[in-house]
């Protein structure tokens, strides 16, 4: 059913949601030429959607300009320009979408806006081959399972408060670990919690399908300041409180569904005990399990460009007046008519 | 004998003493340290039959509860005797449909009096008997919630399950379903219920049911 395209249409994806801004350009084959990010880094504590909107607004014309180099082709070869629409913070999301109009505006080419959730699962079964899967999208801002049915990513459970990346970095920061270089907190806690022996109870918040850590995280905290057990151990009994929970939930939209692939992404997709949890569910399930590699699980302008063109491809362009960001956009508000068939 | 092997429980069908029981069983889970597996399945073992008792003691049938059994994170109930609403609701009469309808939205309405969520109303989680009770069976997901949007997404569900097995009067039927509700807990109640859930419908979530909502 793919039609082959002549291999010069090309798509260029901006991503800008939050605190990196990255371009990444795409054949409509599926080959990625170009995936570059640059991270904004906060001073201390977390983002600030301005500063991290100034830092997307300086760094721009660079990385297109680095995308093109490593691309090997020209402004000129681009058929179409994406952009992560939303869900995200607006300054971030606006910078992204200016950058996104001037070019598709001086290139002459029409303009797609990708949601970034939708685009966190086209990329993942892009690049590891999942037709169909259960997918667990965790990262600093998102927390959702979700499947296709009818025409959309359903989501089958999602947080009802603070993602699970959040859980963890507030966690890290109050327990006074220091970020090293490109290490993300979530990293360090995985290090910490390798060290822990001793399990601790902490609420374990499952309602229905949907997840909350906002009052574990509380209690973790409070736990932390009493100072009576050790970080190793808090490390590793929130992770695997916060795991199980994720695993569950996951699980029975598994069980629901029926599919049979479960698709891991996100940032915190990188945990190497999530990783093992979810491989033993999909294996109960005869499911097979894929993690999407970090360069694709991390906020990237490859998803963007992709998601790009398979929206383009069903002319789902955007006109220009009518290209406003979207802060909440959710993941099942996107009709996603190249799926499936 | 295994009836059902679900996510989290399977269902089982045995003699128990001389009477028909359903065992439900929490099953270990491999992917959870053991001190964590072994806190969730009591607390869940322990916790359904209360809300099971709960609703009894709000006047919604429910199955007895005969034995808890902590250690093994099981629980043995009375079988209830009879048939799924789901599978009994096709052959009956308009009238039939209507006057069932209305009463199972007054057990719900009697459920949200007392704060209980059931957390997975579908039409077959409620067994039909021989002498016209309706039973409502698996607590599982059932939580304690007064709030709102809790009601509103518990009727949700029930609706997309008359919209997914019953198409062809899922529509009567919810109305149905919400007469008997607000005979339960009142006009206004029921208005705002309502309310919330198309607001709920709206906000996208269930937006592959959006078009069938307007019409
Ligand atoms: N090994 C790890 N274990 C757990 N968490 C990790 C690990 N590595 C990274 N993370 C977490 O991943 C999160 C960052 O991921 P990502 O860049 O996808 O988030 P984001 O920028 O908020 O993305 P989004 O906009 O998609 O929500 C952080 O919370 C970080 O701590
Ligand atoms: N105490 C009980 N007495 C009689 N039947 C029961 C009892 N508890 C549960 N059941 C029945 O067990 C069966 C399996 O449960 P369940 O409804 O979860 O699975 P199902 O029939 O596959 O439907 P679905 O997955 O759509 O909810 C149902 O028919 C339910 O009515």
């Amino acid at each position: 059913m793919s039609t082959r395209h002549s291999a010069a249409s090309y798509c260029l994806g901006i991503e800008s949601t939050a605190d990196d801004f990255s371009v990444g350009i795409l054949s409509f084959d599926g080959d990625v030429l170009a995936n570059i990010i640059s991270a904004y880094i906060p001073e201390k504590g977390g983002i600030h959607p301005r500063e991290a909107a100034r830092h997307h607004a300086e760094v721009a014309g660079n990385i297109l300009e680095k995308a093109f180099q490593k691309a090997r082709i020209k402004p000129q070869d681009i058929q179409v320009v994406a952009f992560s629409q939303g869900p995200g913070m607006g300054p971030c999301l606006r910078t992204g979408a200016t950058a996104a109009r001037a070019l598709a505006a001086y290139l002459q080419v029409p303009l797609v806006g990708v949601n970034h959730c939708v685009a966190h699962i086209e990329i993942g079964k892009l690049v590891t081959g999942a037709k169909d899967p259960v997918t667990l999208y965790v990262s600093g801002g998102n927390t959702i399972v979700s499947a296709f049915e009818a025409g959309i990513y359903r989501i089958f459970g999602e947080t009802l408060d603070i993602a699970v990346g959040n859980c963890l970095d507030v966690f890290a920061r109050e327990a006074g670990l220091r970020q090293d270089e490109g290490v993300p907190f979530g990293a360090m806690v995985e290090k910490m919690a390798s060290q822990g022996q001793t399990f601790i109870s902490l609420p374990y918040t499952v309602k229905g399908m949907d997840l909350s850590f906002s009052g574990l995280l509380t209690a973790v905290i409070q736990l932390l300041h009493e100072g009576k057990h050790r970080l190793e151990d808090l490390c590793f009994s929130l992770q695997e409180t916060v795991f199980s929970m994720l695993t569950e939930v996951t699980e029975r939209a598994l069980a629901h569904t029926e599919k049979l692939e479960v698709l891991l992404t996100g940032g915190v997709a990188a945990n190497k005990r999530l990783q093992s949890m979810l491989s033993q569910i999909a294996d109960e399930h005869n499911a097979r399990f894929c993690v999407v590699p970090k360069e694709y699980a991390l906020d990237n302008g490859a998803m963007i460009a992709w998601t790009g063109i398979l929206a383009y491809q069903h002319n789902m362009t955007l006109p220009v007046e009518e290209s406003f960001v979207k802060l909440r956009w959710r993941l099942d508000e996107v009709y996603a008519p190249w799926v499936g068939g | 004998m295994l009836i059902k092997k679900g996510a989290e429980a399977s269902l089982y069908l045995e003699e128990w003493h001389n009477r028909k029981v359903i065992m439900k069983r929490r099953l270990p889970k491999k992917y959870r340290v053991p001190e964590l597996d072994k806190e969730i399945r009591s607390y869940r073992t322990i916790h359904e039959p209360q809300i099971i008792h709960r609703a009894k003691a709000a006047g919604v049938p429910t199955p007895t509860i005969f034995m808890v059994d902590i250690a093994e994170a099981t629980i043995v109930m009375e079988f209830i005797n009879g048939k799924q609403v789901k599978q009994v609701l096709d052959d009956f009469s308009a009238e039939e449909r209507r006057h069932l309808c209305c009463l199972i939205g007054n057990l719900i309405g009697r459920l949200h009096n007392r704060g209980i969520i059931h957390g997975d109303l579908t039409t077959s989680n409620m067994i039909l008997t021989p002498r016209g009770r309706v039973v409502f069976v698996d607590f599982g997901l059932s939580e304690h919630s007064i709030e709102l949007e809790t009601r509103g997404v518990d009727l949700h569900l029930m609706k997309t399950a008359f919209q997914s097995t019953h198409y062809k009067y899922a529509k009567e039927s919810f109305g149905m379903v919400m007469e008997g509700y607000a005979e339960a807990r009142g006009n206004e109640a029921a208005k705002h219920v309502l309310e919330k859930i198309r607001e709920i419908e709206k906000r996208g979530r269930y937006v592959s049911e959006r078009k069938e909502a307007e019409v």
